[in-house]
C-alpha cells in the first residue's frame, strides 16, 4: 500500500513531535522527586533549538560547516580517485592483486581511528589530517567496489564486445569503465558518509575548527545543550549531503533499472 | 518484407560453393579441479557452405554451444582445428557475428548506441554509425525504441536489438547460440520469421544452435543432430528441403515438415532419453 505523500510527511513529523514531547516531559516533569531525563545530562529540546538558532544567527556555525564540508569533499575526491585507480589496476593485474592481498586485508581490518594520532603527527591539526583519515575510509569502499565491478563484468557482455572486435582500450572505455562506475556509484552514499565520519572523528580528536571540534568543545565544559545542538546540525548536514548525492546518482545512473532501495 | 521475396527467387547455393566454416576433428575438453578431464565433445567434423543455414540440435548439455564457441574463437578446441573461408582460425573469428543466448547488450548504453558502437569501434564516424544503426533498428522493427535502455525493453525487443547489433557489421558468418531460448513460444516464432527475412537479404552462412527441433527444421537448410555428452558427436545430418521463403510459424503446418520432424525425432528421442536416463539414475 502506498501512502499519500502529504500523509507520509505528516506521519514523519508526528514521530519527531512525539520524540520531542517525551524528551521535554522527561526533562521538565518530575516523577516523585527525580527526573526521567535530568536536564544536566539531556538538556531540553527548547534549549537545543535556541542554541542551534543562535549558532546560525550569530554566524559562528558557517566557518565550522565550511571546514567540515571541505574536509568531507576532499577526502571523498582523493579517496575515490585512488580507489578507482587501484581498483582497476588490481582487477586487471591478478598478480599484483595476489601479492598485495594480505596487506589490503590487513589495512582494511585496522580500525581507522587508531591512525588519527599518526596523521595528526604527520599533518598537523589543520584540515589535512582529517582529510587523510577520511581518505583511508573512502579508499577501501571505492577500491573494493571498483575491483568487484571490473571483476564481475558479465562474461557474456564481455564476450559479445570482443566478438564485435573491441580492442583492450575500447573494452576499457565501453565495458570495464561503465561497469566499475556503476558499482562505485552504488556505494556513493556509503563513501560520502564515511568521508564525513573521517572528518568529524578527526576534528573530535584534535582540531581548531569544524563540527566535530564544536561538539568536543561543548562536551569539555559539560555543555550538553551545545553537544546536542552540534548533533542536530550534523544530522541536518548529512541529510543535505545525502540529498545532493541522490540527485547526482539519479543523473548518472539513468540506465539502471529502479530498484526498491533507490525509490525512497 | 518485399526485399526478402525478391531474393527468395535466387537459386540455393550450388553444392560446389566455398566453405564458410569447416570444423576438422574438433574436440572439446574441460579440465576441472580434482577431477579427470571432461571430454565434452569427441572429434567432430562439420562443414557449412557459404549461404547455408545449418542448425545443430542436441539434448541439453551435449556440448553444441561449445562447438559454436570454438567456431567463434572464444574457446580453444582440445584437438583439431577450425577453418574460416579456407583459412585456419587463430584468435577470435573476425568474419563472424555472434548472437548469444543471454542478454549481451551493454546495459549502460541506449539501444541505438548499443548498435552504433559495433560500427564505431571499427572506425566509423559517430554520425554515420548512428544513421546505419537507426536503419537496422528499423529493420528489426524497433525504429522508435532507439533511446530506450536495455532494461526498458522486453526480452524479445532486447533480442531484436542484439540481432541489429550483430548484423549492422555485415558479418559473413552468423553464429547463434539458442538465441531465442529465453523467449515465449509466440515471440520465438515471430523472431524466427524476422531472422529468416533478414537472412534472405544476403544469405550469410548461419550456424544455429538450438534444443528445439521444430525451430531447427522451420529455419534451416540442414539439421545436424548431436548425441548426448560426454564425448558428444554428430549422429545425424538431414537436409531440409522445405520451400523458401518460409514463415517460421506457418511452415509447421506443412505436411513435409511433419514427415521430416518424425524422421529426425525418432533418432533424437533415443538421445534425449539417454541424457535423462543418466540424470535420473540413482
Amino acid at each position: 500500500m502506498k501512502l499519500h505523500p502529504v500523509k507520509l510527511l505528516l506521519l514523519q513529523l508526528l514521530v519527531a513531535l512525539v520524540a520531542l514531547a517525551i524528551w521535554q516531559v522527561g526533562a521538565t516533569v518530575p516523577i516523585g522527586d527525580t527526573y526521567l531525563l535530568p536536564e544536566f545530562f539531556f538538556s531540553k529540546p527548547g534549549d537545543v533549538l535556541v542554541r542551534v538558532y543562535t549558532l546560525f544567527a550569530t554566524g559562528v556555525i558557517w566557518k565550522h560547516l565550511w571546514i567540515t564540508l571541505s574536509e568531507t569533499v576532499l577526502a571523498f575526491l582523493i579517496g575515490s580517485v585512488a580507489g578507482v585507480v587501484f581498483g582497476f589496476w588490481f582487477a586487471r593485474q591478478p598478480t599484483v592483486a595476489a601479492v598485495f592481498d594480505p596487506y589490503v586485508k590487513m589495512f582494511n581490518a585496522l580500525p581507522r581511528v587508531v591512525l588519527a594520532p599518526i596523521f595528526m603527527l604527520w599533518l598537523g591539526l589543520g584540515i589535512w589530517s582529517k582529510v587523510a583519515l577520511g581518505v583511508t575510509l573512502v579508499f577501501f569502499i571505492v577500491f573494493f567496489n571498483v575491483y568487484q565491478g571490473v571483476k564481475e563484468v558479465s562474461p557474456v557482455v564481455l564476450a559479445n564486445a570482443r566478438m564485435m572486435g573491441m580492442n583492450e582500450r575500447q573494452l576499457f572505455r565501453n565495458v570495464y569503465w561503465p561497469s566499475a562506475l556503476s558499482w562505485m556509484f552504488s556505494s556513493l552514499h556509503t563513501a560520502v558518509g564515511f568521508a564525513l565520519v573521517g572528518a568529524v572523528v578527526g576534528e573530535y580528536l584534535g582540531s581548531a575548527a569544524g563540527l566535530g571540534y564544536l561538539i568536543h568543545q561543548a562536551e569539555g565544559v559539560f555543555d550538553v545543550t551545545g553537544v546536542f545542538a552540534g548533533m542536530v546540525i550534523l544530522a541536518a548536514f548529512v541529510l543535505v549531503i545525502d540529498w545532493a548525492v541522490t540527485r547526482i546518482e539519479n543523473r548518472l545512473l539513468v540506465w539502471r533499472p529502479q530498484s526498491a532501495s533507490e525509490q525512497n | 518484407m518485399e526485399a526478402a521475396l525478391g531474393h527468395a527467387a535466387a537459386p540455393p547455393p550450388a553444392s560446389g560453393a566455398a566453405m564458410a566454416v569447416e570444423l576438422h576433428d574438433v574436440s572439446i575438453s574441460f579440465a576441472m579441479k580434482g577431477q579427470p578431464v571432461y571430454k565434452a565433445v569427441a572429434p567432430t567434423s562439420l562443414k557449412v557452405r557459404e549461404g547455408e543455414f545449418v542448425a545443430i540440435v542436441g539434448p541439453t548439455g551435449c556440448g553444441k554451444s561449445t562447438l559454436l564457441n570454438a567456431t567463434a574463437g572464444l574457446l580453444k578446441p582440445a584437438g583439431g582445428h577450425v577453418t574460416v573461408f579456407g583459412t585456419p582460425l587463430s584468435g577470435l573469428n573476425a568474419q563472424a557475428g555472434y548472437l548469444f543466448q543471454q542478454d549481451a547488450l551493454m546495459p549502460w548504453k541506449t539501444a541505438l548506441d548499443n548498435v552504433a558502437i559495433a560500427l564505431e569501434i571499427g572506425g566509423t564516424r559517430r554520425a554515420d554509425a548512428l544513421a546505419q544503426a537507426q536503419e537496422w533498428m528499423k529493420k528489426v522493427g524497433l525504429g522508435r525504441f532507439g533511446d530506450r535502455y536495455p532494461h526498458q525493453l522486453s526480452g524479445g525487443q532486447r533480442k531484436r536489438v542484439g540481432l541489429a547489433q550483430v548484423l549492422v557489421r555485415q558479418p559473413k558468418i552468423l553464429l547463434m547460440d539458442e538465441p531465442f531460448g529465453p523467449l515465449d513460444a509466440q515471440t520465438r516464432q515471430i523472431m524466427g520469421t524476422l531472422l529468416l527475412n533478414l537472412w534472405a537479404l544476403d544469405r550469410k552462412a548461419v550456424l544455429f544452435v538450438t534444443h528445439d527441433l521444430d525451430e531447427a527444421i522451420a529455419l534451416s537448410d540442414r539439421v545436424v543432430i548431436m548425441s548426448a555428452g560426454p564425448e558428444a558427436r554428430i549422429i545425424g545430418d538431414y537436409p531440409i528441403d522445405l520451400d523458401r521463403p518460409r514463415d517460421a510459424a506457418d511452415i509447421r503446418l506443412d505436411p513435409r515438415f511433419h514427415t521430416l520432424h518424425r524422421q529426425i525425432w525418432n533418432q533424437l528421442k533415443a538421445e534425449v532419453a539417454k541424457t535423462y536416463g543418466e540424470d535420473l539414475a540413482p
